[in-house]
């Protein structure tokens, strides 16, 4: 167990699969000669040549093609898009294609594929460099959806998605890269489609993931100063979705605020409401809350930027209405 | 290629023109549904282009994609199983027309995205070089995928990395009912090639050998390392893009005269003419080819239905991935 960084978590699930497995590639704009635009594969190229950390043309539809044919050769590509911006230029070869083969030819193709993207606001990229776009891909069967909130969960999560035999997307946050954790070392793998308690508590249930997680769990201990608990469920996986850990947490909390990065409409926390509504209504106390993004495109300026992203005090203020306190 | 691999290319040019006319008819029927794109005119084109490939050698297609299921080898029955929606069909009736495929003859579908599998053929070449083998990967699309930035995008990859790949362009004048010279910058689609450096031929696709032997000499080019090739195969469909095309768009002069140029009487009489069949054979060969169809049509018909279990089937491989 070592205390480092999710770039490092990160790193660390790709340079050990890459060295157990010749199989496992990489390909992506800027991930060789640059060492990644983020720096995770800083040192890679040198170790394991550039037929194996590949760099592409500024061409995000053949990169994702390309790693979807090369998978149905037996590779196991993990295809880097620099943002999560940019899958929309792929969104044909993701939605298309990746999330189709497998089911469409009646389950003869086989595609161990991930895509590792980054996503998220906050760092005065603009409109076109800072968004959340999660829900929209987990609204495909056939492709799965990852996105870590913690360095653990990122390298144990990295691992069952390269030795997975589906496709996954695999977000990450850009303003997690350094954030610190415990991470085990060495083969350290946790099952997709797994949500998990990362605080415990017996008054409301926050539901959330990725960057969230940790303004979530800022909110939970600034809660507790105030005689509040809260339990905290991380979803870490959205497709397939693990509600357990909700459900089972709301039937013993019968209060939820659910929080994401992305826009309110049609997103994560609408789709968490609308289940747990499903699933336990008998155990509802109060209108479940939404805290999401304003329905704007991200502004540059810093202080509109944070107007419109999700604050800790935007999660604390949503968890006393619903309380009633 | 001797007389017995002249007669089958024969027979299969023939078994997909009957495919294709019955299938014709099941559609008008119902007992097909969805979307129709028949190959009749242009079989010449996979049969020259498949006959000339090693077994390994990887092939992709699009939509138009009931010829080359024929020439790699799926049975008859199989691709009309699939047309009825039936369990026995290729893709277990969860595909349909657009998608046929079987992956053990190396034959990676059936995509109906134009143009979207363009991108696959450089991964599935990217695929065998980086596994040091020596496949090459052959992707046939239609004029109309030149336009869409998912061919330009592969082709420039495959030239940056040259990659095994025969790019062939299946050029039958319409994008769905836009002429070429409605839709392209320029007329001839090896001028595309050019863009990205990549050596190009162009053949007339109405005439087997002739696309045969120029797919022949290209492939061992590649598989001598020799980066990615380009051929632009000239060919027409006979019917509309799919069933229920109004065909405004041309005359039926035109159709008439492409039709003097059958690919199947040019290939008959190519094959009387140096006397490597002989009429009788031929013969045989059509009325065998009406009764592969029949058989094939029985068989579609009395096959089942996909059970309510295959409706959840294969979303995933693998649903617990990590545990």
């Amino acid at each position: 167990m070592a205390r480092i960084t999710m770039r490092e978590a990160i790193s660390q699930a790709l340079w050990e699969e890459m060295e157990s497995n010749p199989k496992v590639f990489i390909l992506g704009e800027e991930v060789g000669v640059w060492g990644g635009t983020y720096a995770v594969t800083r040192g890679f190229y040198d170790h394991f040549g550039g037929d194996r950390v590949r760099d592409t043309p500024i061409a995000e539809s053949a990169i994702i093609g390309a790693a979807i044919g090369s998978a149905l050769t037996g590779l196991r590509p993990v295809a880097e898009l620099m943002t999560i911006n940019f899958a929309f230029a792929a969104m044909d070869h993701i939605v298309n294609e990746a999330a189709k083969l497998h089911y469409m030819f009646g389950g003869q193709m086989v595609l161990p594929l991930v895509i590792r993207t980054v996503g998220g606001g906050g760092r005065q990229l603009g409109a076109t460099h800072s968004q959340t776009p999660d829900a929209i891909f987990a609204h495909f069967p056939g492709l799965k959806v990852v996105a870590p909130g913690t360095p653990a969960d990122a390298k144990g999560l990295l691992k069952a998605a390269i030795r997975c035999d589906d496709p996954v997307l695999f977000i990450e946050h850009a303003t997690l890269y350094q954030t610190r954790g415990e991470v085990p070392d060495g083969d350290y793998v946790i099952p997709i489609g797994k949500s998990k308690v990362q605080r415990e508590g017996s008054d409301i249930t926050i539901v959330t993931y990725s960057k969230m997680l940790e303004l979530s769990l800022k909110a939970a201990d600034q809660l507790a100063q105030a005689g509040i608990e809260a339990e905290v469920v991380d979803l870490r996986t959205l497709r397939p979705l693990d509600m357990e850990p909700v459900i089972a947490s709301f039937k013993k909390t019968n209060h939820a605020v659910v929080v994401e990065e992305g826009w309110r409409s049609f997103g994560v926390g609408s789709e968490i409401a609308a289940r747990i509504y499903e699933e336990a209504f008998d155990y509802v106390d109060a209108p479940i809350k939404r805290v999401a993004q304003d329905e704007v495109p991200l502004p540059y300026n810093r202080t509109l930027e944070q107007m419109a992203l999700p604050q800790v005090e935007d999660i604390i203020a949503a968890v006393k209405e619903v309380l009633h306190v | 290629m001797d007389k017995n691999e002249h007669i089958k290319l024969y027979e299969e040019m023939v078994v997909i023109r009957r495919l294709e006319e019955r299938s014709a008819e099941l559609y008008q029927q119902g007992k097909i549904g969805g979307f129709l794109h028949l190959y009749i005119g242009q079989e010449a084109v996979s049969t020259g282009l498949i006959a000339a490939r090693h077994p390994d050698d990887r092939v992709i297609t699009a939509y138009r994609d009931h010829g080359v299921a024929i020439n790699v080898g799926i049975p008859a029955k199989a691709v009309m199983a699939e047309l009825l929606g039936k369990a026995t069909g290729t893709s277990k009736g969860k595909g349909g027309s657009m998608h046929l495929a079987d992956v053990s003859k190396n034959f990676f579908g059936g995509h109906a995205i134009v143009g979207s599998h363009l991108p696959l053929a450089t991964g599935l070449a990217l695929g065998d070089q980086y596994q040091k083998n020596s496949r090459v990967t052959i992707c046939m699309f239609g004029d109309g995928a030149t336009n869409i930035g998912f061919f330009h995008e592969a082709l420039n990859m495959s030239k940056v990395w040259s990659l095994p790949n025969l790019w062939v362009v299946e050029n039958n004048h319409y994008g769905m009912g836009t002429s070429i010279e409605r839709a392209s910058a320029v007329p001839e689609m090896t001028q595309k090639a050019v863009a990205y450096g990549m050596p190009s031929a162009q053949v007339d696709g109405m005439d087997l050998m002739a696309v045969y032997e120029q797919a022949k000499k290209m492939l061992e080019t590649i598989r001598g390392g020799g980066g990615p090739m380009f051929l632009e195969v000239m060919t027409y469909r006979f019917r509309g893009h799919s069933m229920g095309d109004p065909e405004r768009y041309r005359k039926s002069e035109e159709v008439h005269k492409w039709q003097e140029n059958d690919p199947i009487g040019i290939y008959r009489r190519f094959l009387l003419a140096k006397g490597l069949a002989s009429e009788e054979e031929l013969n045989a060969q059509d009325t065998q080819a009406i009764e592969t169809i029949e058989e094939a049509v029985q068989f579609a018909e009395s096959s089942p239905e996909p059970g309510p279990e295959e409706l959840y089937a294969n979303i995933y491989v693998d649903d617990h991935c990590g545990e």
